[in-house]
């Protein structure tokens, strides 16, 4: 089950947040709240590999005892995080860096828009129909 | 390899248990044959046979490895053989050896053979194929035995007898005790040899175990089968790889074994269940955690192998396996890693296998595994290597603490009471489920099970082991830069202590949680943390706090209707408490309030006169979710005056701004984060400066409204959360509005004010009052002020076109501000009156009242008064500061007698020439200042105001003879933008003479002269009698404007006034040159004669009443000089160029003068210039004649200054006044001088003669000159 799908700008606060509304919303955005740690070092730890070389998945980044939570960093230091449920064992990593992919394609749609200011909060119906399509895909 | 030597050393009597699992199992060895032998061998072999490692070429294509090889050496039993059938890996033998050291044919035939032969049948039987027989021989033996056989003869009986085909299968071994390069060589023969059977037979047993071991997994889907079967027979495989210390290998097999259990778990949950699942899926009992101290959990390994193990002992001891393979591979990062993972995994697996487990069970489980798998990590790495590591245990500490967080929780010992009975019950069940402490761990003073033990045997207890456990993990993430993860925890923490009734130790960690997410901006969370904050604060008493966070929660939108609605009452309760305390006011900021959106000005410029009305319009957003009634909303207002700044002043205020009077307050506190904020974005301007007098342009550019803002150190995000100190500033300026209430959202508020002291108001602060509680915005920020101005009554009088042409009406504008004078009935304007410039009424002017901002009021007619002097116009009644416009028609007269003056004036040379350079650098006017006193009705001084104006015309006089006759030509240039029409053309002679009359040779019909023209004039002079010296000539035309329909009024002609001087031709000069004698034409370079004939024209008139005239018995002379000059080089004159003649002052008399001239060019020259002028010799001189070259070079510089004079006076001046003034420069020197005459008085006929040169054929040298 995708949960939660959630973009940050570089500086960290959240673009875009989309979560299943039946689940606790709280706890999600806590949890990816946190998980945006993990982001960070592993960046950091990036940050010496030459930059076309660099893998934007970031891959799982914090396992908990109810979700797993994957990152993908774009050039521009946009990160999307998206929230697994942890009994769905069945996506594979590569199902999830496809995803990502997605996400990012769709994201660099937004930012051609003219009148989208980068750094602004997203409100796109396509963006929403492709996160959407990709929750139902998934569950 | 004690045991294992001593079990080969000891007598077969002793039985050792063959299994023995341990990490010191080897690869078993056998040997038979000569026991002795083989003891007194063992040393040197144990030790030299993992001396060199060997390649290990592996099937499945699995990578080739250098192993070193041990083994454990047991004597043959048959019992060692394996049945078949048995799969067990560990204790199968290997490699059988054989030994003997028998060199006797006959031993060998008799005992030996037999023997082996016996030792080769029941390894056939048990189809074991991996045998050596070694040979060993020493030279000691073979020289006690005589009757010995060549050496090679019993090693060639063996292989003879046993290994057909297979001659490898037996080796010599020579002299093995002995220290010889010999005895080496065939030790390590033999080594190698040993080696690589031992390898062989790894190789093929594996091989077949491994494909009986996938055969087996192949079944799996097949009824009977079951997983724990299956698990024992690859753990074996595991095994014998850890023995052969291919731990790499040996944790595939586990992992392989881990996945296929996890695989059907999923595919268990997905409904295809296989049978033997369900065992695992029996009810957990035991939660006494993972085990990792022993290498094999023995306990656990026999439940499964009995399949009686549960779901958390399989994976337990599944871990602890891999786990102790990873730490032989010196990873222990990865078992924590593994480890959260596993942990997190069973809990997902027991719920997907619905497995019945009591609450807090795995809570349990999961604390004592992770405090386990630190310590095991702690107890294989030093204390530097897990603080570089920190990153990788962290989350098992974390993980931890969650869990008993929530095991405190679930017992009640997160309480203020402490725990229930039905808590207690609880406890005591979980307790059970621990079961005894393992005996590893009983006798240490720590161990996760006594800790677990005592946290949860009393309040005070857990609370030390939580806050231990917390705070070291809120440090661990602290120090690895983890810090959302640390408030996470220090969040969870404050919960904690607000349940244990510590709210102000709950502060610290709920302010930091909030910040961190104020400061990324995560709103949902941001709610929620400030809801507990809310509550802390509460419970603290931090009355100001607690209501500024509530308001905050008031209007936050993440929150449902009712929650908000609570906290804005609890709000509204405090703020009308019974006032115990008075004066006791809380001031909170307003942006969680209400928001300040727009500020509207009326008047838009907000600039207002004194005593003016504003209006300030204010836009709030009420962020409340109910209406709140307010007490009072005031603006502060600071207030100041700029005196000296022309800024400031009325004419600039109401020129400059022009704003729509709408102030934009950008949204501060909006959803967005403040991380955004943290950098505001320009607030570019455009700006113009104009100068202040003509209100052009000085410079124009772009500024930056908010640098403070920009430029500011960036301080750390607390600045907008927490207003300390919010302070109202005292000023004696407040806008203020009563009694309102505020409906949520949208809500405008309007504030009058009366404009009381000139200056500017800037607004600086908002303050809404609640009862005890005040709202305030400390800035309001962009900066919104209005200013008050005062201004004196003012009359401006402008022209309505560029400039004033004087001659035609034309209209002006009156503007009278009033400023602060108000206009009575009966105030008037009184114009002094001019009668060069008549002020034309025309009663359906009207005067326009305007507002100050240039609103038409009224209209109301203008009513004009004329007598001689004064001109009085009567103002319409009017408020202070408004305008009033009108026009009038004004016409400037140029008279006649102005025109004199004029002229008069330009005598004076300066002026003259000033006046020259003027027209000739813009080609303007000339312009009159017409002065107007005008006495205002607010003032006792008249104000006196010039208008200019341009005279359109300018006028020019020649006169021009031909011969005797004379002729006038008046030359008119319109110099203004406009086309005139002139019409009725004159020129009369003001002096009344009959004697003589102007014969007009123009047009007599209109004529149009158009912008920037000229039109000649031109009469004939014609006479009859004498005439006199002088003439004044009066030259008039009518013009109007040619655009403009016929005038109802007469306008004045343009009049021009002028004298003409010495008019008469006197001298008639006439010029001839003559080709040399008998020649045609003249030839360049030939001299020619020329004759200049002078001719007296007129008798004696009063014109030569001079010095120059000499009287002598009635026959008059008078003294002329001649120049012959040449100024374009044409003619060289040869001999004397001058000369002075005497002239009979008689008519018809006539003087001719020869020269030689020579031409210099061919083709048509002109001739030479003749000038004439009069010789006045000095009174006293001596009548002889001068050289008059030389006396020309002298007064060179007078006649040049005159002639220089003559081209720059105007027409209108007169050579007689010219000569006096040249004169007088002369007087006393007692030299000759020269007096030119006036234009007409000699008239030289030759002028623009041309003569043919023709060129000479002797010239060498022709000059072209091309231009």
């Amino acid at each position: 089950l995708l949960l939660s799908v959630v973009c940050f700008a570089p500086q960290n606060y959240p673009l875009y947040i989309r979560s299943v509304p039946t689940e606790n919303e709280l706890k999600f955005h806590y949890t990816v709240h946190t998980s945006l740690d993990v982001v960070d070092e592993k960046i950091s730890a990036m940050g010496k590999a030459l930059v076309d070389q660099r893998e934007l998945y970031l891959g799982l980044l914090y396992p908990t005892e109810d979700y797993k939570v994957y990152g993908y960093v774009t050039n521009s230091r946009v990160k999307f995080v998206m929230v697994v449920d942890s009994s769905n064992t069945a996506l594979r990593d590569n199902e999830i860096r496809s995803m990502f992919r997605k996400l990012h394609n769709s994201y660099t749609d937004i930012m051609c828009n003219p009148f989208y200011n980068p750094g602004d909060r997203i409100h796109s119906r396509a963006f929403d129909s492709m996160v959407n399509s990709m929750m139902m895909q998934v569950c | 390899m004690d045991a294992a030597a001593a079990a080969a050393a000891e007598e077969e009597g002793r039985e050792k248990p063959p299994v023995i699992y341990t990490m010191e199992n080897k690869p078993i060895v056998t040997c038979a044959g000569d026991q002795n032998l083989f003891t007194s061998l063992y040393p040197t072999l144990s030790q030299q046979l993992p001396r060199e490692p060997m390649e290990w070429r592996r099937s499945y294509g699995r990578a080739p490895k250098m192993i070193h090889l041990e083994s454990n050496f047991v004597q043959f039993k048959e019992e060692l053989l394996p049945k078949e059938g048995n799969k067990a890996l560990l204790t199968f033998p290997f490699l059988h050896i054989y030994w003997t050291e028998c060199c006797d044919t006959e031993v060998y035939k008799t005992t030996v053979k037999d023997d082996i032969t016996k030792w080769q049948n029941v390894l056939k039987a048990h189809n074991s194929l991996d045998w050596l027989i070694v040979v060993v021989e020493s030279d000691a033996k073979k020289k006690n035995k005589t009757n010995i056989l060549p050496r090679t003869s019993i090693v060639d009986k063996i292989r003879n007898d046993f290994c057909n085909k297979q001659s490898d299968r037996c080796v010599v071994l020579s002299d093995p005790l002995k220290d010889s390069s010999r005895s080496q060589e065939s030790w390590n023969a033999f080594l190698t040899k040993l080696r690589t059977l031992l390898l062989m037979s790894f190789t093929k047993n594996l091989g077949k175990f491994e494909d009986d071991m996938r055969t087996l997994r192949e079944k799996r889907t097949e009824p009977g089968w079951s997983f724990c079967e299956y698990f024992m027979v690859q753990e074996e495989l595991a095994f014998v790889f850890e023995m052969l210390q291919q731990f790499e290998d040996a944790l595939v097999q586990y992992d392989e074994l881990d996945a296929l259990f996890s695989q059907y778990v999923v595919n268990f949950g997905a409904g295809d269940g296989a049978n033997w699942l369900t065992f695992f899926c029996q009810p957990v009992r035991s939660w006494n955690g993972l085990i990792l101290r022993k290498p094999i959990d023995m306990e656990k390994r026999e439940l499964i192998q009995n399949q009686e193990a549960t779901l958390l002992d399989l994976r337990s001891y599944l871990f602890s396996r891999q786990c102790t393979l990873l730490i032989f591979l010196q990873r222990p990062w990865e078992v924590s890693q593994r480890a959260l993972e596993l942990l997190h995994n069973c809990v997902q697996e027991l719920k997907l296998l619905e497995v019945s487990v009591p609450p807090g069970a795995l809570d349990c489980w999961v604390f004592l595994s992770c405090l386990e798998v630190l310590q095991r990590i702690e107890g294989c790495c030093d204390r530097a290597q897990i603080d570089a590591n920190v990153s990788h245990t962290v989350g098992l500490w974390s993980y931890a603490t969650e869990k008993l967080k929530s095991l405190g929780y679930l017992c009640g010992l997160v309480s203020e009471k402490g725990p229930n009975s039905e808590d207690l019950n609880r406890t005591v069940d979980l307790l059970a489920g621990l079961g005894a402490e393992r005996p590893e761990t009983a006798n240490a003073s720590q161990s996760p099970y006594k800790k677990l033990k005592e946290a949860l045997s009393s309040v005070e207890a857990f609370e030390k082991h939580y806050l231990d456990l917390s705070h070291a993990t809120i440090e661990m993430y602290t120090n690895i830069g983890r810090i959302r993860s640390a408030k996470l925890v220090g969040k969870d923490l404050a919960e904690f202590y607000m349940r244990k009734k510590g709210p102000q130790k709950a502060e610290v960690y709920l302010q930091g949680a909030l910040k961190t997410y104020l400061a990324e901006g995560w709103a949902l969370l941001v709610t929620h943390t400030r809801k507990q904050l809310a509550e802390c604060q509460k419970q603290l008493g931090q009355i100001e706090n607690y209501l500024q966070t509530s308001s905050l929660l008031a209007g936050d939108n993440h929150l449902t209707e009712n929650e908000r609605k609570s906290f804005c009452q609890e709000i509204l309760d405090f703020a009308n408490q019974q006032e115990e305390n008075q004066g006791q006011k809380v001031v909170l900021p307003m942006q969680c309030f209400a928001q300040l959106q727009t500020l509207h000005f009326d008047p838009p410029n907000a600039v207002v006169h004194v005593g003016g009305k504003l209006l300030i319009e204010l836009t709030l957003l009420s962020q409340m979710p109910i209406p709140v009634q307010v007490d009072q909303i005031a603006i502060h207002v600071h207030f100041s005056i700029e005196k000296n700044s022309y800024r400031k002043t009325a004419e600039w205020l109401t020129k400059h701004k022009t704003s729509n009077g709408v102030i934009s307050f950008p949204n501060e506190i909006t959803s967005f984060p403040l991380s955004r904020n943290n950098l505001p974005a320009l607030e570019l301007y455009e700006m113009y400066e104009r100068s202040p007098s003509d209100n052009s342009l000085n410079t124009a550019g772009i500024i930056c409204k908010n640098v403070h803002m920009l430029l500011r150190r960036q301080e750390s995000s607390s600045s907008l959360d927490m207003p300390s100190g919010v302070t109202l500033e005292d000023g004696a300026h407040v806008l203020k509005c009563s009694n309102l209430i505020l409906e949520p959202g949208v809500n405008k508020i309007t504030f009058n004010t009366q404009a009381k002291e000139p200056g500017t108001y800037t607004l600086r602060q908002l303050c809404i009052s609640v009862g005890k509680v005040q709202f305030v915005l400390l800035h309001i920020y962009p900066i919104a002020q209005y200013d008050v101005y005062s201004q004196e009554p003012q009359l401006k009088v402008e022209p309505m076109t560029d400039s004033l042409l004087a001659g035609i009406p034309q209209k002006v504008k009156f503007t009278v501000t009033t400023g602060h004078y108000t206009m009575k009935n009966g105030d008037t304007l009184q114009l002094s009156n001019a009668d060069a410039m008549p002020i034309l009424y025309h009663p359906e002017s009207k005067a326009v009242i305007y507002s100050n901002t240039r609103e038409k009021i009224s209209e109301s007619s203008l009513k004009i008064q004329s007598s001689e002097k004064i001109t009085s116009i009567s103002l319409p009644v009017a408020p202070a500061y408004h305008v009033i416009e009108f026009e009038l028609e004004v016409m400037y007269l140029p008279s006649a007698t102005q025109s004199v003056v004029e002229t008069e004036n330009t005598t004076n040379k300066e002026v003259h020439r000033k006046n020259k350079e003027k027209q000739k650098q813009d080609n303007c006017m000339a312009t009159v200042d017409q002065k107007v006193t005008i006495d205002c009705p607010w003032s006792i001084y008249s104000t006196i105001i010039a208008l200019t104006f341009c005279i359109p015309f300018n006028a020019k006089h020649s006169l021009l003879s031909a011969g005797k006759r004379k002729y006038v030509q008046v030359c008119v240039q319109n110099l203004s933008d406009l086309s005139f029409q002139l019409s009725d053309n004159s020129l009369k002679n003001s002096a009344d003479c009959t004697d003589f009359q102007l014969i007009p040779l123009n047009p007599e019909s209109q004529q149009v002269i158009h912008s920037k023209q000229s039109i000649f004039f031109v009469w004939e002079l014609r006479w009859t009698k004498e005439l006199p010296l002088s003439l004044q000539c009066l030259f008039s035309v009518s013009f109007c404007p040619a655009t403009s329909e016929e005038q109802s009024i007469t306008l004045k002609p343009f009049i021009y006034e002028f004298q003409v001087e010495n008019f008469f031709t006197l001298y008639h000069v006439k010029t001839e040159i003559f080709p040399p004698p008998g020649a045609e034409y003249c030839k360049t370079g030939s001299l020619c004669s020329l004759e200049v004939s002078i001719t007296r024209l007129v008798d004696l008139s009063d014109v030569d009443r001079d010095e120059a005239l000499t009287e002598s018995d009635g026959y008059c002379t008078t003294k002329l000089m001649y120049e012959v000059g040449d100024n374009s080089s044409n003619w060289a004159v040869c001999g004397k160029s001058s000369g002075v003649v005497s002239m009979p002052v008689a008519a018809q008399a006539t003087h001719k003068v020869h020269m030689e001239v020579m031409p210099l060019f061919a083709g048509y020259l002109p001739f030479p210039d003749v000038r004439l002028f009069k010789y006045l010799p000095h009174h006293s001189a001596h009548s002889t004649q001068l050289d008059a070259d030389s006396w020309i070079e002298n007064d060179n510089l007078s006649v040049d200054k005159n002639v220089d004079d003559q081209a720059d006076s105007s027409s209108i001046r007169s050579r007689g006044s010219l000569h006096s003034a040249a004169s007088g420069e002369h007087k006393g020197l007692p030299m000759p001088r020269l007096q030119s005459f006036s234009s007409g008085q000699v008239f030289n006929c030759s002028i623009g003669m041309q003569i043919l040169v023709i060129p000479s054929k002797d010239d060498h040298v022709l000059e072209v000159s091309v231009t």
